[in-house]
């Protein structure tokens, strides 16, 4: 999956769950970004749709925990995780 | 097979207890979560369960082994229920079996202790005033931005 472009950019899919997923209106998405790290990737996403505050919010990458400033490649598959309330 | 699953569908402990009976066991203890029918004051007509399940089974999954690492116990595991739930649902089951019954207690308390604080399931409750609201998730005014969730 060969997709960066001439302007550094790579596809990532994102899912949204619970508030996240009302808030935007959609449960997934594709889109080209050029953030570097998970982190840049939210605030893109916080720019274009407000997220509402939520406290701690966490961050998978392919189906894993990660932290903020780890890396986004092209293809990666990407969930922000709002603070979590099982049982 | 993994030590732990979501149910889309009601289940009951009978079904799961075989996963947990062991011939080295000499006691078994339980926790079932129910779903209640107040929260914070208020009064709660149902509530929706959504969970990341490919990432919850993995970190359900870790938390039992941790749990295995920490206490001498034969066998282990836990049920989530995801979808809509009504009063007096079981929300979720952890069964623990283990030669002697300190173990078993205190596995089986410290996985449902971690699972409610780790494994990404969400919960919204639906209130008697026909409101309702994600749990832990609520947008208040005086919280900060979201961008301080960031460190």
């Amino acid at each position: 999956m060969a997709t960066v472009t001439h302007d550094g950019s790579i596809a990532v899919r994102i899912e949204y769950f619970a508030v996240l997923r009302e808030h935007v209106g959609r449960a997934r998405e594709e889109l080209r970004t050029t953030a570097g790290t998970v982190g840049e990737l939210y605030a893109e996403l916080d720019q274009r749709y407000a997220f509402p505050a939520l406290g701690r919010v966490k961050v998978a990458v392919n189906d894993e925990f990660r932290d903020w400033s780890s890396p986004v490649r092209d293809g990666d598959f990407v969930v922000f995780i709002p603070p979590v309330a099982g049982g | 097979m993994s030590h732990f699953e979501f149910s889309r569908e009601p289940f009951t402990p009978e079904r799961y207890r075989s996963r947990v009976s062991d011939p080295v066991a000499g006691g078994y203890a339980s926790f079932e979560g129910w779903v209640r029918n107040h929260n914070d004051g208020r009064g709660v007509q149902r509530l929706e369960y959504e969970g990341y399940e490919a990432l919850g089974i993995k970190e359900g999954d870790r938390i039992v082994a941790e749990a295995f690492a920490r206490f001498p116990i034969a066998r282990a595991c836990c049920v989530h229920r995801l979808g809509v739930l009504g009063i007096g649902d079981l929300a979720v089951w952890v069964g623990v079996t283990a030669a002697h019954r300190d173990a078993a207690f205190a596995a089986c308390r410290y996985i449902i202790d971690e699972v409610k604080t780790r494994v990404p399931i969400w919960k919204k409750e639906h209130y008697a005033e026909g409101d309702s609201g994600w749990i832990n998730c609520e947008v208040r005014s005086s919280d900060a931005p979201a961008g301080s969730a960031l460190p």
